[in-house]
């Protein structure tokens, strides 16, 4: 059975999936529950499985994940909202202090089967604080999954893979795509949570991004073949762990690799990820893994987001310089 | 019961416009004597023409022309009250709704609009003069009431309160709202207030909610007495009573400038609209509360006090113009608002040069050259 859904639509299928099948599955967060969060991605659901499994929290992220990790001592597993990518930051010292060692610091005898999901990333014209690419902060930190879905068949189903894992997931959802629809397969999940998945099969260049990314990624790949460039396209959905098999094999028979992130270059994933293809790949290659990225600038005022943001002609750029070599 | 009944209340006018002082109003009833025909009619021209320029931006935002507007719609008096008590040489830390606290403070309302349009992410000058000492906004909540704590701590150490000398001594005052009660941030900064006894008053608009979030959920007891338990002298007061709300506010920062330490107040008021364009209220609360609180609008409550005393027809016609004057102009200058040169992204993020960014930009602009000159 399948359904076309929009990614918000997706994800709340799968928190109410979540919720029916383990009773101690508990969702908090800020306004999620009659307004069913900013988004609307908990509509109903406190409405449907009440107010001690869906928890309008009291106003403080600090709070929120705090407390969360002694609910998963007790046994749950919650599932948090924060509202924006960018109050997240209150919460920082319980995620990545706490929350990511704790299971460590028990040497595996306590787990922390915690979800925060966040809305991530640009393209909404927001105000300040509301569009930001935090992944790096995450991913740099030992002991937590860092995903991101980008379809609504991944959203389904990776929310609810996240939601069984007994690490915490950091589950970065691109608010920009929360209304793009796809077809989500009800029965079979796709792939594992830490796949990373050919999305379009090409021979010139391999293309790599996550999130909302994929779909600029997409476009760029459909130009670049009016112009007669084949290019691969890989989500990468798991953004620690990487999964570097299909990455890898692609840049073995291509020979080229540009990868495009939203957030900042200095010190961000793709970073990570052209230094590691570069030292496992170095001879399949033609030229350096390229990476297109936002500037090393605060997320600048809306007006300019357009140009702060890399689009399909900042990513074709980087293969037509990836072909120059 | 509701959320007004507190017997520690501070009211001077009844929600029709009467002097009804509650008991806990009347150590502060020389102070609202003390106050002048022109003074008492400049409250109710703010309160008006905040309104009209609210109602303006909330349309200008329907059309497209902003990214987001926080109405203060309903909170006027509170807003009023505490930014007219305030002295020229106190400092002022908003939140994001203060819009009518800037307007009396000097900052000219159109920054709000460039900030809500996208096209700056403060707008303003704290340190030029002609913005009275006001910060720009803060989105991630309760986190200025720290930063005020400290600016605070700062006159303590310049000694810069405590002088003896009112025309001289500063206090600041820092705003924030029910739901930000929570926030660490604002508990630590009580603590640091209470310990270095900063000339800070905590200025807490309860509007009764934060977003869908009722004030229920933030605190079980009335927001105000965790003030006392920091160590911090606090009031309750009736934020849709222009006059308590200036009286209280006009005590507590004299008191602080004075040296006598934080002072925190809440202010009881209601979001009557939504909390920004983006919100849905009636997905979380009833018509019988929006329509027992716009029973208790500030502005017609104020208009039947002044209208008792006797002022004209002539009087409230003109409030009404300089109200409509404002938001015509605000329409116009938005209108006007050109956008921003690339370059403002790579400006001010550093204050020396910074070679990573120095390169970006000139990548930057080659590429953008490469654009226009057509892809070769
Ligand atoms: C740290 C942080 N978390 C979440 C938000 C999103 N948010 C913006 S306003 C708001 C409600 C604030 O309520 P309150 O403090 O009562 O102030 P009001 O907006 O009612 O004036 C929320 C949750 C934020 N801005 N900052």
């Amino acid at each position: 059975m399948s359904e076309n859904l929009p990614i918000s639509r997706a994800l709340n299928a799968g928190l109410r999936r979540a919720l029916e099948t383990n009773d101690r599955v508990l969702l908090m967060g800020e306004d999620i529950g009659p307004l069913g969060g900013v988004f609307r991605v908990t509509e109903g659901l406190q409405k449907d499985f009440g107010p001690r499994r869906v928890i309008d929290s009291p106003l403080a992220e600090s709070g929120i994940v705090g407390t969360a990790i002694g609910l998963a001592m007790g046994g749950f597993r919650p599932v948090l909202e924060i509202q924006f990518d960018g109050f997240v930051f209150p919460a920082f010292d319980q995620i990545t202090s706490q929350l990511a060692k704790i299971t460590n610091r028990h040497e595996g005898a306590v787990r922390m089967p915690v979800v925060i999901r966040i809305p991530y990333g640009g393209h909404i014209g927001a105000v300040e604080h509301h569009q930001e690419s935090p992944e790096a902060y995450f991913t740099h930190t030992a002991g937590l999954r860092v995903v991101s879905p980008s379809n609504a068949n991944d959203a389904y189903w990776m929310i609810q893979q996240a939601i069984d894992s007994p690490d915490p997931v950091v589950f970065l959802e691109p608010k920009a795509k929360y209304w793009q629809k796809g077809e989500v397969d009800l029965e079979a999940p796709a792939l594992p949570l830490h796949a990373s998945r050919v999305i379009r099969r090409g021979t010139d260049v391999t293309l790599v991004g996550h999130g909302a990314m994929v779909t600029t990624l997409l476009q760029a790949a459909a130009l670049a073949e009016s112009e007669g460039t084949s290019c691969e396209v890989i989500d990468l959905r798991s953004l620690s762990p990487v999964d570097y098999g299909p990455l890898l094999d692609s840049v073995r028979r291509t020979g080229r690799m540009v990868y495009a992130q939203e957030a900042p270059g200095f010190t961000s994933l793709g970073s990570e990820i052209a230094a590691t293809v570069m030292e496992k790949a170095f001879f399949a290659l033609e030229a350096p893994v390229l990476r297109v990225s936002g500037f090393d600038v605060p997320f600048p005022p809306a007006k300019l987001e357009g140009t702060y943001l890399p689009d399909a002609d900042r990513i074709l750029e980087a293969v037509d310089r990836s072909l120059a070599y | 019961m509701t959320p007004l009944d507190d017997p520690a209340l501070v009211r001077v006018l009844a929600a029709d416009g009467t002097l009804a002082p509650t008991p806990a109003a009347e150590r502060y009833l020389p102070l609202i004597d003390a106050l002048t025909d022109a003074e008492l009619e400049t409250f109710y021209r703010d309160m008006v023409s905040i309104r009209a320029f609210d109602v303006q931006a909330t349309n200008l935002q329907r059309q497209g022309q902003l990214a987001l507007w926080p109405p203060s719609f309903g909170q006027e008096a509170a807003q009023v009250g505490s930014a007219r008590a305030a002295r020229a040489q106190d400092h002022i830390f908003p939140s994001y709704r203060e819009h009518v606290v800037t307007r009396i403070r000097g900052v000219d309302p159109l920054d709000i609009i460039r900030l809500m349009r996208g096209l700056t992410h403060g707008g303003w000058d704290p340190t030029d003069p002609k913005n009275g000492n006001t910060h720009i906004y803060t989105l991630v909540l309760g986190a200025q009431t720290l930063h005020a704590t400290g600016l605070g701590m700062g006159l303590v150490f310049d000694g810069k309160c405590g002088t003896g000398d009112p025309e001289r001594d500063e206090a600041v005052i820092v705003y924030y709202g029910d739901g930000a009660s929570s926030q660490g941030d604002v508990h630590e900064a009580m603590v640091f207030a209470a310990s270095f006894q900063t000339p800070e008053v905590f200025f807490l608009q309860n509007n009764q909610w934060a977003i869908s979030v009722p004030v229920a959920t933030q605190s079980r007891s009335p927001l105000y007495k965790r003030g006392e338990g920091y160590g911090i002298p606090s009031t309750q007061v009736d934020g849709n009573d222009v006059l308590a709300s200036y009286a209280v506010s006009k005590l507590a920062l004299d008191e602080a400038r004075a040296g006598g330490g934080p002072r925190a107040i809440e202010a009881m008021t209601y979001r009557m609209g939504a909390h920004t364009t983006s919100d849905d209220p009636t997905k979380y609360r009833t018509s019988d509360e929006e329509k027992a609180w716009a029973g208790r609008d500030p502005i017609a409550r104020m208009r039947a006090f002044l209208e008792a005393r006797g002022a004209s027809r002539q009087f409230f016609d003109d409030a009404d113009a300089e109200g409509a004057a404002l938001a015509d102009d605000v329409r116009v200058r938005t209108n006007e608002l050109g956008s921003i040169p690339r370059a403002h992204m790579f400006e001010s993020v550093y204050s020396e040069a910074h070679a990573l960014i120095q390169e970006e930009q000139r990548w930057l602009d080659d590429y953008e050259a490469s654009m226009e000159g057509g892809a070769e």
